[in-house]
């Protein structure tokens, strides 16, 4: 609260892991001691999100000293509120004296970034709408409502070049313009949050973090093209940011930003959370808002488009989390301001998660055109552990794998494009090279098969198909002509999908055949696996210098070590199910893939 | 006995142990009437009441999905089709504890296979299956969007992160006594 003043503040980790070690236990331990020695007017306790330690959680920080603690126990509790805040010692038990706090999602920016969408994100308590109003929240809502009309307000959004940030890269400003000019009393603005792309979570970051950016952003697309309505699909799989919604959505409320006559203007607004229940294809928008209707997950063609027949049959505007957060700015900043960020038709900043091989991983936002070059070496520190490069997937599951020689290319939605990727949501995973390419196009191809929604029968069976002869690829069984079949079943999906998912689903096969050709050739011709990953084409073997500590045939779960103390143990290959165990376990280096 | 109460009763006895059945049990029936009292109104309510369900209840038997499309007087097909449809509803009981593998492609890279062969291992199930003593079902999910904490599980509502196959024995082994 801001009239009152506290001489500490104790922030106290809620991230799920520090959940599942208790911290909930530490809360109550800390109100109740807090309340022993009559602090609580003295010492606010503040619950925030990740931290930074959480493996050795609970954790607590305590301000304005800025000391974490770690490791906490209710007991442990009792001594830090008796040494520190009563006595103003330092309880070194439980100090944490490691590196400075570390949030591994979210760093300190690093030159080359931006940090407007991700600006508040670890900095305000996402919990508190008063934090998030002190930092000029809702005040671009009060512009608009106040002193703008609705044209004007699209008219912004258009100048300002933004596009969605759900991956097609669709002028917002555009879509707007078509819904305001549709003649219905009932319109519908749905905030697409199902971010079901594997390794990309940076929405989920913002909805934790500053999801009151969304909920203004949604109120003032309301009102630019006559919305009184709006929904969130959120999927479930994110618990902590349902949580975090659901209380941004009810103090937003309170505080009259939602409901009827918001700021005395006569504009009437509400929103509905609504919760995905598993199914990938559920960000596709169509099948959006065939489950928030309660129906079956499933895409229908377009046209009619949403704008004209959506929700209901009404008119109904999808758009990203990203792209809501990315409104308010504009608003109050004007849109020359967000023009001035980015390339000549790719306009602001966009975030993504780097994930895989890189040194530091994690979220990074960056002005749009940056090259993926740059990103890779200069934002995420180049390839851990001194490996190589060998290839960067963009656009998650649909996307496509860009080789090193492709690396200088900017980071916009037409460059991704000519190289047969997507921009997609902003998953970026970098893949060194001990990885092998077959492999991740058999990996995401059974995460497509097995997400298509199975009404369009080319995506449904060709991604099966193209499955199948995968997985006899890197079975060793590949055979002459599995190549082009692969392209041509992969022509056949895209021609024939209705939705992103089936137009997406060959681009990480031909993207691989296209750069990685060698090495499916090497799979089917030579039977050999040059990244040494697929199992079908490996050996497990224990060098003569094993020492007999036992603990691979202690661990291997198919029983296929044999040894005796201090001998030399031996794998037997046809029990041996090449899950690696043993290789991790071995403290001696002693077990080889060949 | 009129024809109609006979295939409820062969169907209940052929498909699924009477607990499972609303019109025999009358504390899950009214469980069942007051979440769709509460979100019938709503447009859309059939994935709202399911999911209520499925978290409350923890499956959706065939017999529930029966009473649900009579309560809600749509075809029983809308029921079963948003059921198959969706991972997250279950036609079966699940286990205590739900632990998912989570093979986003970071986990994926990082050996989240090998953290599912020890589960296996661990507890004699495959996965997608519940051990015989109901405490726990593994199975595999999407991205759970903790990448930077590869390979992550996510038991109920616990996110654990940076697993080895033995952390994952360790993880397991505390849910076991709750």
């Amino acid at each position: 609260m801001p009239d009152e003043f506290y001489r500490s503040h104790i922030l106290l980790c809620q991230d799920p892991e520090c959940l599942a070690k208790g911290a909930n236990d530490i809360e109550e331990a800390l109100l109740r001691e807090l309340d022993a020695h009559g602090l609580r007017d003295e010492v606010n306790l503040l619950e925030t999100s990740r931290l930074g330690h959480c493996h050795t959680g609970p954790e607590i920080v305590v301000y304005p000293e800025g000391v974490t603690y770690i490791n906490l126990t209710p007991a442990a509790v009792t001594e830090i509120v008796n040494e520190h805040l009563l006595k103003g010692r330092v309880a070194k038990k439980y100090l944490f004296t490691g590196e400075a706090r570390k949030d591994e999602e979210l760093r300190a920016p690093t030159a080359k970034e931006i940090r407007i969408i991700m600006a508040r994100c670890g900095v305000i308590d996402p919990e508190n709408i008063e934090d998030y109003i002190a930092d000029d929240g809702y005040a671009a809502l009060a512009k608009a409502l106040l002193q703008m009309t609705p044209r004007q307000v699209i008219d912004q959004v258009l100048q300002s070049g933004l596009r969605g940030r759900g991956g097609a890269g669709f002028p917002t400003g555009k879509k707007w313009e078509f819904a305001a000019a549709q003649k219905s009393d009932v319109k519908y603005i749905i905030c697409n949050a199902d971010e079901g792309d594997p390794g990309a979570f940076m929405n989920r970051r913002v909805l934790e973090g500053d999801p009151h950016s969304v909920l203004e952003g949604m109120i003032i697309a309301g009102y630019a093209f006559g919305a009184h309505q709006g929904y969130i699909y959120c999927r479930a799989e994110y618990p902590i940011a349902v949580r975090t919604l659901k209380i941004a959505l009810r103090q937003a409320r309170e505080f009259g930003f939602f409901g009827k006559n918001i700021l005395g203007t006569g504009f009437d607004f509400d929103v509905e959370l609504r919760i995905g229940a598993g199914a990938f294809v559920c960000g596709e928008e169509t099948a959006l808002m065939a489950s928030i209707e309660g129906r079956r997950g499933e895409p229908r063609p377009r046209p009619p488009f949403p704008a004209v027949a959506g929700l209901w049959g009404k008119p109904t505007i999808i758009n990203n989390v990203e792209t809501l957060a990315n409104v308010p700015n504009i608003i109050r900043h004007g849109a020359a301001w967000f023009a001035q960020i980015g390339t000549e038709k790719t306009k602001g900043t966009k975030t993504f998660t780097l994930a895989g091989d890189v040194v530091r991983t994690g979220l990074i936002e960056v002005p749009l055109g940056i090259t993926l070059r740059e990103v890779v070496f200069d934002v995420a520190g180049g390839i851990k552990d001194g490996k190589g490069f060998k290839a960067i997937q963009t656009g998650g599951p649909m996307g496509g794998c860009i080789p090193e020689h492709l690396l200088d290319t900017p980071l916009d939605y037409e460059n991704l494009g000519a190289l047969g990727s997507i921009m997609g949501s902003g998953g970026l995973v970098v893949m060194d090279d001990t990885t092998c390419m077959v492999d991740i196009a058999r990996f995401f191809m059974d995460f497509i098969q097995d997400e298509s929604c199975g009404k369009c029968v080319p995506c449904r069976i060709g991604t099966r198909r193209i499955l199948e002869i995968l997985q006899r690829i890197c079975a060793g069984d590949g055979e002459e002509g599995d190549i082009e079949q692969l392209e041509r079943l992969s022509k056949y999906i895209l021609a024939g999908s209705l939705c992103g998912l089936g137009q997406g689903a060959p681009n990480p096969i031909l993207t691989t055949i296209k750069h990685f050709r060698a090495e499916y050739e090497a799979h089917i011709k030579e039977k050999r696996c040059p990244a040494k990953v697929c199992k079908g084409l490996i050996t497990y073997r224990i060098l003569d210098t094993c020492p007999g500590c036992m603990v691979c045939a202690r661990n291997c779960p198919s029983k296929a070590i044999t040894g005796e103390k201090q001998k030399v143990h031996v794998i037997n290959t046809d029990l041996c199910e090449r899950c690696g165990i043993c290789m991790t376990v071995c403290k001696f280096d002693t077990i080889v893939v060949e | 006995m009129r024809s109609k109460d006979l295939r409820t009763v062969l169907m209940a006895a052929a498909l699924q142990p009477a607990e499972d059945d609303p019109v025999a049990v009358a504390e899950q029936r009214a469980r069942i009437d007051a979440i769709i009292a509460e979100h019938a109104p709503k447009a859309g309510s059939t994935m709202l009441i399911l999911n209520e369900i499925q978290s409350q209840i923890g499956h959706v038997s065939k017999p529930m999905q029966n009473y649900i499309a009579e309560k809600l007087r749509i075809p029983l097909k809308d029921v079963f089709g948003v059921i198959t449809f969706y991972s997250f509803f279950t036609m079966k009981p699940r286990g205590k504890h739900r632990v998912a593998f989570c093979l986003g492609t970071a986990c994926y890279v990082s050996g989240a296979e090998m953290l599912i062969e020890k589960a296996q291992q661990l507890l004699g199930v495959k996965l997608g299956e519940t051990t015989p003593d109901r405490k726990f079902t593994i199975e595999p999910c999407r991205c759970l969007g903790a990448c930077s904490q590869a390979p992550a599980i996510i038991v109920d509502d616990n996110v654990h992160g940076r697993n080895t196959p033995d952390r994952v024995v360790t993880v397991l082994r505390k849910y076991e006594r709750v």
